[in-house]
C-alpha cells in the first residue's frame, strides 16, 4: 500500500540491513532445525537412506512396549514435576512477594537479594549440592533433622524410587522460587496506592485485602508464571541429569521427557542413538509446549479481566 | 486503619516468614564453600561450624587446580558468553530498532516471528542443530556454541528492547535527519546510547542462562578443547565422587563468579524485572 500512494519513496536498504543479521542468525539456527527436526521425525534410516515413514515413527513411541513405556513413564513423572512447580513454588512466590512488598518493611532489599541467589546457580551446582546435603555420608540432612527432632524420618530421598522424583521437584522449586517471587513483586507494586487507600476506607485490610483486592489484581501475571513453569518444566533436563545421570535413576523413577529425548538421541549403554526418534520424542514436546502456550494464550488470557489505572 | 496493617506482630510475622526462607535459600550455598574450606576431618566431623584454624585446609582447591584444566575451561566460558552477548546485543538492538522505528510491510509478522523463540525453546531443535553444526564442519568448536546461544538470546533482546526504544523520543531523531545523518549513525551515535540501562538489563538475562547451559556444550562441544565451565564441573565432579575435597573446592570456584558477578549487577538485574522489562 505504502509503495502505491507514494511511488517515488526508494527502497529503505537500511531496515533490511537493521533486521538481516538477528533473522538470519535466528532462522538458520533456531528456525530451520526447529522444522528440520519435525521433518525428521516423520522419517526413518533404513540402509543408510531416510525413508519417509509417515507417523510410523509416533506408533512406535505410543504403541511398541520397547518406546512406550519409557515415553509414557517420562510424561507422567513430567506432569508430576510440573505439578509441584505449580501447588509448591509459585504459591511461595506469591506469599513471599505479598510479605516483601507490605509497606515500610525494613531488610526488603536484602530478602530479595538473598531469595533470588539460587536462581542464577547452575543445574550442576544446584544439584550436586543438594546430592550431598541429602547424602546419608555427609550426615548433614539427617543432623539438621535430629535438631528439630525429624531424624527417624529420614530416608536416602535421591535413592529411593518412591521419593526420588519429588525430592528432585522440591530441589528444582528451591532454586527457582525467585523467578515467580520477582514477577508477581513487580506486579504488587503496579497497584496504584489509591486503590489500596480505598480499600482501607471500606475496612479491608491485612489478609481479605490480599484476597479480595490485591490478589484479582495480579492474575494475569500469575498466568504468565504459569506458563513459564510449564515451558521450563516440559523442557527440563539439567537438573536430573546432574543429580541422577542420563539413566535418571533409580530405576527410571526420574525419568522426564528431556533425559528421555537424550537417551534417545544419544544412545546409553545397550542402545545405540536414534536421531529420528529422538526427532520423534522432540515434536511430542513441541505440541506438548505449544498446546500450553495455545491453552494460555486463547482461554487463560482472553478470560483473565485486566484492570487499567 | 493504618496502624491495623503496619502492626508489630504482623511484621514481625513477615519477618520470621522472609527470614526463614532466606536462610533456607542460602543455607547450600554456604555450606558448601564454608566446607570447601576444610581438611576432610573438618567436613565430616562438624560440618555445620565455619572452618576453624584446626580444620583449615586448602587441600581441595589445590586438588582442583592441579587436576582440571579449570582455568581453560573458564577462558572457553568466557569467551562464549561474551560473544553470545556482543551478538545478541547487537543484532537485537538491531532488529529491535527497525521494528520500532520504521513502519513497513510485514512489520508486526515479523515481529511475531522474532517472538515466536520466546515461548518454543531451542533445544527441541537439537536434533536438526547437531546435523548442522556436523555438516558445517563446526562440531567441538566454541562458534557452534556462539551461534547456537545467540539465537537462543536473540527473541527475548528483540523483544524488550523494541519495547525501550518506543520509547526513544522522535524529535530528537527527526533533528538528526535534518542535520543530514544518515539512519545508521542514528542508531550508533543518538538511540543506542539512549537505551544503554535497558541493554544493561538484557545483557543479565541473556548472560545467565548461557553461563549456565549444560545442554548445548554437552551435545555441540564435549571436546577438551572447548568444555565450558558448566560441563567441566558436571564431569569432573562425576570422576571425584569419593574425593569431598575437591567436589566441595570445584563446587565453590564454580558458584563464586556467578556470585560475585551477581552482588555487582544484582540492582540492575532486581530493576530490570521490577520495571517490567519481562512481561
Amino acid at each position: 500500500m505504502a509503495a502505491d500512494i507514494r511511488p517515488k519513496r526508494p527502497f529503505r536498504w537500511h531496515i533490511g540491513i537493521f533486521l538481516a543479521p538477528a533473522v538470519l542468525v535466528y532462522t538458520a539456527i533456531m528456525i530451520l532445525p526447529l522444522a528440520g527436526t519435525l521433518q525428521l521425525s516423520l522419517f526413518r534410516n533404513i540402509e543408510q537412506h531416510q525413508v519417509f515413514v509417515g507417523l510410523q515413527n509416533f506408533r512406535m513411541l505410543f504403541g511398541d512396549p520397547n518406546w512406550s513405556v519409557g515415553f509414557w513413564n517420562a510424561l507422567r513423572n513430567n506432569t508430576w514435576f510440573f505439578i509441584i512447580h505449580m501447588v509448591v513454588q509459585n504459591p511461595i512466590g506469591v506469599m513471599l512477594a505479598a510479605l516483601l512488598s507490605s509497606p515500610r518493611l525494613r531488610f526488603a532489599a536484602f530478602y530479595r537479594t538473598a531469595i533470588f541467589v539460587p536462581t542464577i546457580l547452575s543445574f550442576v551446582i544446584v544439584g550436586f549440592a543438594w546430592k550431598l546435603i541429602l547424602s546419608p555420608l555427609w550426615g548433614v540432612a539427617p543432623h539438621l533433622m535430629d535438631l528439630v527432632g525429624l531424624k527417624s524420618l529420614f530416608t536416602p530421598w535421591l535413592g529411593k524410587e518412591q521419593y526420588a522424583l519429588t525430592a528432585l521437584s522440591l530441589i528444582s522449586v528451591w532454586q527457582f522460587v525467585g523467578i515467580p517471587m520477582m514477577l508477581i513483586y513487580a506486579a504488587l507494586l503496579s497497584i496504584p496506592e489509591e486503590v489500596i487507600e480505598a480499600a482501607e476506607c471500606d475496612g479491608i485490610t491485612g489478609l481479605s485485602q490480599f484476597w479480595k483486592i490485591k490478589l484479582p489484581l495480579i492474575l494475569p501475571s500469575i498466568g504468565i508464571i504459569s506458563i513459564l513453569t510449564f515451558v521450563g518444566n516440559f523442557n527440563a533436563f539439567d537438573l536430573i541429569y546432574t543429580a541422577q545421570g542420563a539413566l535418571a535413576g533409580p530405576n527410571y523413577s526420574t525419568d522426564i521427557l528431556g533425559t528421555f529425548l537424550y537417551r534417545a538421541f544419544f544412545g546409553f549403554q545397550l542402545q545405540t542413538g536414534d536421531p529420528n526418534m529422538g526427532a520423534a520424542i522432540a515434536t511430542m514436546m513441541f505440541l506438548i509446549i505449544l498446546g500450553g502456550v495455545c491453552v494460555y494464550l486463547f482461554l487463560v488470557q482472553t478470560r483473565l479481566r485486566r484492570y487499567q489505572f | 486503619m493504618s496502624t491495623a496493617t503496619r502492626s508489630l506482630p504482623r511484621t514481625i510475622g513477615a519477618h520470621a516468614i522472609l527470614l526463614t526462607y532466606t536462610v533456607i535459600a542460602l543455607f547450600p550455598v554456604i555450606l558448601v564453600i564454608m566446607n570447601s574450606f576444610k581438611s576432610r576431618a573438618g567436613i565430616f566431623g562438624a560440618p555445620l561450624t565455619p572452618p576453624t584454624p584446626k580444620t583449615f585446609d586448602l587441600i581441595g582447591y589445590t586438588t582442583v587446580i592441579g587436576q582440571g584444566d579449570f582455568i581453560h575451561y573458564f577462558q572457553n566460558s568466557l569467551v562464549v558468553t561474551v560473544a553470545s552477548l556482543f551478538f545478541v546485543l547487537l543484532f537485537g538492538a538491531m532488529a529491535a530498532f527497525a521494528l520500532s522505528e520504521y513502519r513497513f510491510r510485514g512489520n508486526s509478522l515479523m515481529g511475531l516471528y522474532l517472538a515466536l523463540g520466546i515461548m518454543i525453546p531451542i533445544r527441541l531443535g537439537t536434533v536438526a542443530i547437531l546435523q548442522l553444526m556436523v555438516a558445517s564442519g563446526l562440531v567441538n568448536t566454541l562458534t557452534a556454541l556462539i551461534l547456537v546461544y545467540t539465537a537462543q538470546g536473540l527473541p527475548l533482546a528483540v523483544f524488550i528492547l523494541s519495547e525501550f526504544m518506543k520509547q526513544v523520543s522522535d524529535d530528537l531523531k527527526n533533528a538528526g535527519r535534518i542535520d543530514g545523518l544518515s539512519e545508521y549513525t542514528i542508531f550508533f551515535r543518538l538511540v543506542l546510547p539512549l537505551v544503554r540501562p535497558s541493554m544493561a538489563t538484557v545483557a543479565v538475562f541473556t548472560m545467565i542462562p548461557i553461563w549456565n547451559d549444560l545442554w548445548f556444550p554437552l551435545i555441540l562441544a564435549p571436546s577438551e578443547e572447548t568444555k565450558t565451565v558448566t560441563l567441566g564441573a558436571q564431569l569432573f565432579l562425576g570422576q571425584f565422587v569419593t574425593n569431598w575435597n575437591a567436589i566441595l573446592a570445584a563446587l565453590s570456584l564454580a558458584i563464586m563468579p556467578v556470585l560475585i558477578l551477581y552482588v555487582i549487577f544484582s540492582r540492575q538485574l532486581i530493576r530490570g524485572i521490577t520495571s517490567g522489562a519481562v512481561k
